[in-house]
């Protein structure tokens, strides 16, 4: 399918949604009205949940404080619902932020916990609130007005609604395939990646966090304005669980699973709360909440993808389009060939007695390839994590192009120009090649939350991906830029890595093992870049076990035996050692 | 407040924050071992407090129909498995773990039914139709899928707490109830009057921390149990099955939840679902201990009683409110103490 065939698919269904309300009685209305609040919500958590890989169980709570913001300030105070919304979009914005900025640096399951108790504590403050009228709730509030007009009417707020949520699907749809939007998507796997290409990971997840707690604000708001009425229930936790099942039932990862799954809960509430009259008329109330609970567990158990991804498989793919030609990118200046770039001083770590690297110095000088090699346990990846920062060295001093980097965080590592690679790849295998490669961009590039959702970043998103799929040419994947990363062959997957380290415009390039589990010929063709990468000025420091591919490689070698360096200098001089060859062959005879 | 108050307060405190520590640690045992959040946790102390006071007004507890409902979808689900995989011989031994050992308590109840009992024989007869809830939920609900993640088990523990709470009000009813005092007695120290009730809670948890120490330190059982805890794979490896030990550490679960359940009953009006919000403050405990450590929870649990009662004092409405907020600092404090786990492979 192509952009032309979807943009007509989606200017009818919302040529549909317009006419509804012409085809449609009251009460369908009325339950599309609130299938919209709800997928608003639900919006939000697709977001934070299904594509960020952060689970919240107080999005009600957020949509309360909103309906209440809005309730004391139109329906107490008597000012205008649209000063309702201004606050209620700063008191859900002030919490959510204060929230996650105390949760989201642990891990995934303190956040969530979390939200449970703030959410009951958030319901308790409702009902005891006079002011608040308690767990009575706030009559009498007024509608929406737009201009003289009030949307009083269930058609007339069913304009605005769903005019609200088409918005802030095209917003997040914008969003996703931006530059912030990939950062999101690539939160979830962990931050060693994130960090490792510059991206403020913490930064990133308080942003999504705070976004999807603005989408529950305007819920409120809507909800309030449209029943007119509030009370601490419909905020409960409970409620937020329904919220968290929308999102997930319709396809977690999907911004139209937010619309589904909301329609389908609904739906099925409406005609639950029917049928279980019938079959147990005494416990009907009572079951409503059990057969729920036991349709989303079960749910949970068999089909955890959701609807929509099931129903896409049998659909026409849409088709991207490969990126035309664009401004590039401004580029780093690489410092002249020999002057020193990465200078160790007597690095030391330890881990409780054991003394992994120490005492080592060696120095990588702009334009060549060094080799750091050693046999198992002799302290090599240690010491590849204090350079890029994974780990902070117990002693000594680490000068990256004249910059003291040693107790600097990977994401400013990363920023002053080192990139990297993974012994265990770290690809985000269900983004394609090109994104992938996007991801490295991410410092390059500055466009912001509003700008990516506005649309306002286009001419740099087109120098980008021109940029990106100049570096997959460069490493010769760019065959099928939008092919998953996780389909790749694991050579092709190690490539990939070095396409998107690349991508970051590096001055240093740190590979750790790059030619692990790679077959000869695969070998052979990574050699060749590096050689290639090194013919165009870029300076690379090798992390590497396997000799034969280290010795035709590189211009120097440093090696490294029980944390200390033993020997360093050209690979002639090296291999004829006498320390390194008793370190690798266990004394000469 | 005078320092007479300020002590009263305290000494309440410290029996509700005992009771916490009970579950704070029944909490940490289960995540620990299996990686799941068990939400439903003060569920199960809630059903224990109301099948006591069933049994004390000679009632038929509603945990019978419960237990039978859980145990009758787990045999059906292990029969299902072991037919699929054809071994037949597994037959026999399933049906005793999944049906007879479960409902034998509960059929031991229909027997007696209406007959009155003492109040240890209640107590025993409240925790042997407890115990198998926790790991027949175990059965049906996680272990299909044991090898999800955190945060999926976690959503999933939570959709079984509003799944459990809506079958205690079909079992149990709506009303509360609050058992007869285990003991009168009641001694003054300084001035400051404390009930044997108090005491009792303090003692049990003690002893209860006790034993679950004795049991992981001394045991070959607690030695798997901690094995598991510290690396599935390194323990799989040493021949301990991950989903035995699930077992044994939601047996134990539900044993801390019962005796919770217990010592609660005659000092709080319990209703089917009071369980959740006990539940969640002895979780404010265990987050305080940073889900792995045994003392630091137990210290935090008593903090948040003692804050609790303090709290209830000043402002009645407020309290759930200010031990929640706890949560605020609580969690500030730990994102800067503990390492952040790098949670890889979750595409």
């Amino acid at each position: 399918m192509s952009r032309r065939q979807t943009r007509i698919v989606a200017a009818l269904a919302v040529l549909m949604l317009a006419a509804a309300p012409a085809f449609l009685g009251v009460f369908s209305i009325t339950l599309l009205n609130y299938i919209g609040i709800y997928a608003l919500v639900a919006l939000g958590l697709v977001l934070m949940t299904g594509i960020g890989g952060m689970v919240s169980f107080g999005q009600a709570s957020f949509v309360g404080i909103a309906a209440y913001s809005t309730a004391w300030t139109s329906a107490v105070m008597g000012y205008s619902p649209w000063l309702g919304l201004l606050l209620a979009l700063i008191m859900t914005g002030l919490v959510a932020a204060l929230i996650g900025a105390v949760t989201l640096r642990l891990g995934g399951h303190f956040l969530s916990l979390s939200t449970i108790a703030w959410g009951l504590a958030i319901y308790f403050s409702f009902g005891n609130i006079d002011g608040l009228g308690n767990y009575n709730g706030i009559a009498s509030i007024p509608p929406i007005s737009i201009g003289a007009h009030a949307l009083s009417d269930s058609v007339d707020i069913y304009y605005l609604i769903w005019g609200v949520l088409l918005a802030a699907m095209l917003g997040t749809h914008n969003l996703l395939n931006s530059r912030v939007g990939r950062a999101i998507r690539a939160l979830r796997g962990g931050n060693a990646l994130v960090e490792s290409l510059g991206i403020n990971a913490f930064q990133v997840r308080l942003v999504t966090f705070v976004i999807a707690a603005l989408m529950a604000a305007v819920a409120g708001w809507l909800y309030a304005h449209m029943t007119r009425f509030i009370s601490p229930t419909p905020f409960d936790v409970h409620v937020s669980i329904e919220y968290l099942m929308m999102a997930l039932v319709g396809g977690s990862g999907q911004l139209l699973g937010a619309v589904v799954g909301a329609a389908l809960i609904t739906l099925m509430k409406n005609d639950i709360q029917d049928i279980l009259p019938l079959l147990a008329p005494s416990a009907s109330g009572r079951l409503e909440i059990v057969v729920f609970s036991v349709l989303f567990i079960l749910f949970l158990q068999r089909a955890r993808d959701g609807i929509v991804p099931y129903v896409a498989r049998w659909l026409p793919q849409p088709r991207p389009e490969i990126p035309g030609k664009a401004e590039p990118l401004p580029r780093r200046r690489q410092p002249p060939a020999g002057a020193p770039l990465l200078q160790v001083h007597a690095a030391v770590r330890r881990f409780g007695g054991l003394v992994a690297v120490n005492e080592v110095s060696f120095e990588v000088r702009a334009g060549e390839i060094l080799g750091l090699i050693g046999p198992n346990g002799a302290g090599k990846s240690t010491m590849f994590n204090l350079i890029t920062g994974a780990l902070p060295p117990s002693a000594g001093k680490i000068v990256f192009a004249g910059r003291d980097i040693t107790r600097a965080a990977p994401r400013h590592i990363a920023r002053s120009g080192v990139a990297r690679t993974f012994q265990h790849v770290k690809l985000r295998p269900r983004m394609s090649l090109l994104d992938n490669v996007l991801l490295g961009l991410y410092p390059r590039t500055s466009a912001g939350f509003f700008a990516s959702a506005l649309r306002l970043d286009r001419a740099e998103e087109r120098r980008a991906r021109h940029e990106a799929m100049r570096q997959l040419e460069r490493v010769g994947l760019a065959a099928r830029p939008f092919e998953l990363a996780g389909n790749l062959p694991l050579g092709n997957q190690r490539i990939l890595e070095i396409a998107r380290a690349l991508a970051a415009d590096p001055i240093l390039l740190v590979l750790d093992e790059p030619a692990a589990g790679l077959r000869r010929q695969e070998k052979l063709a990574l050699a060749e870049l590096l050689r290639a990468l090194r013919a165009d000025g870029l300076t690379i420091l090798l992390v590497e076990h396997d000799m034969d591919f280290v010795m035709n490689l590189v211009d120097r070698i440093v090696v490294m035996d029980f944390g200390c360096k033993i020997s360093e200098g050209a690979p002639q001089t090296v291999r004829s050692d006498p320390r390194v060859q008793e370190a690798y062959l266990g004394g000469v005879a | 407040m005078n320092a007479q108050i300020a002590a009263i307060l305290t000494m309440d405190g410290v029996a509700t924050g005992a009771i916490y520590v009970l579950m704070a640690l029944g909490f940490v045992l289960i995540f620990s071992v299996t990686r799941i959040v068990f939400v439903p946790f003060g569920d199960i102390a809630a059903f224990t407090a109301l099948t006591l006071a069933a049994l004390e007004n000679r009632q038929f507890p509603g945990t019978v129909g419960l237990v039978a409902v859980l145990a009758v979808v787990a045999t059906a689900m292990e029969l299902f498995a072991i037919l699929r995989a054809g071994s037949l011989a597994r037959i026999p031994r399933a049906l005793f773990f999944y049906l007879v050992l479960p409902l034998l308590p509960a059929a031991l109840m229909v027997l007696v039914r209406g007959a009155p009992l003492g109040a240890p024989l209640r107590i025993v007869a409240t925790v042997a139709l407890i115990l198998p809830i926790a790991p027949l939920i175990d059965r049906i609900v996680f272990r299909p899928i044991a090898d999800a993640s955190v945060l999926l088990l976690l959503i999933v523990s939570v959709a079984l707490h509003f799944a459990l709470s809506g079958m205690g009000l079909i079992f149990f009813g709506p009303e509360g109830v609050r058992t007869q005092s285990l003991t009168d007695f009641s001694v003054m120290v300084a001035g400051v009057p404390i009930s044997g009730e108090s005491i009792l809670i303090v003692i049990a948890a003690a002893i209860f921390c006790l034993l679950l120490f004795l049991f992981f330190e001394f045991t070959i059982q607690g030695k798997a149990l901690q094995a598991t805890a510290m690396n599935r794979t390194g323990a799989r490896l040493m021949g301990i099955r991950p989903a035995h030990a699930g077992t044994v550490a939601f047996l134990l679960g539900s044993a801390m939840a019962a005796i919770s359940g217990v010592l609660i009953a005659p000092v709080n009006t319990m209703f089917y679902d009071s369980g959740f919000i006990i539940g969640l403050k002895a979780f404010v405990g265990a987050i305080i201990g940073g889900l792995v450590s045994f003392p630091l929870t137990a210290a935090g649990s008593l903090f948040v009683g003692v804050l609790e009662s303090f709290a209830a004092f000043e402002s009645s409405p407020f309290k759930e409110v200010t031990v929640f907020s706890l949560l605020i600092p609580v969690l500030l404090w730990r994102s800067y103490t503990l390492l952040q786990p790098e949670e890889d492979g979750e595409e």
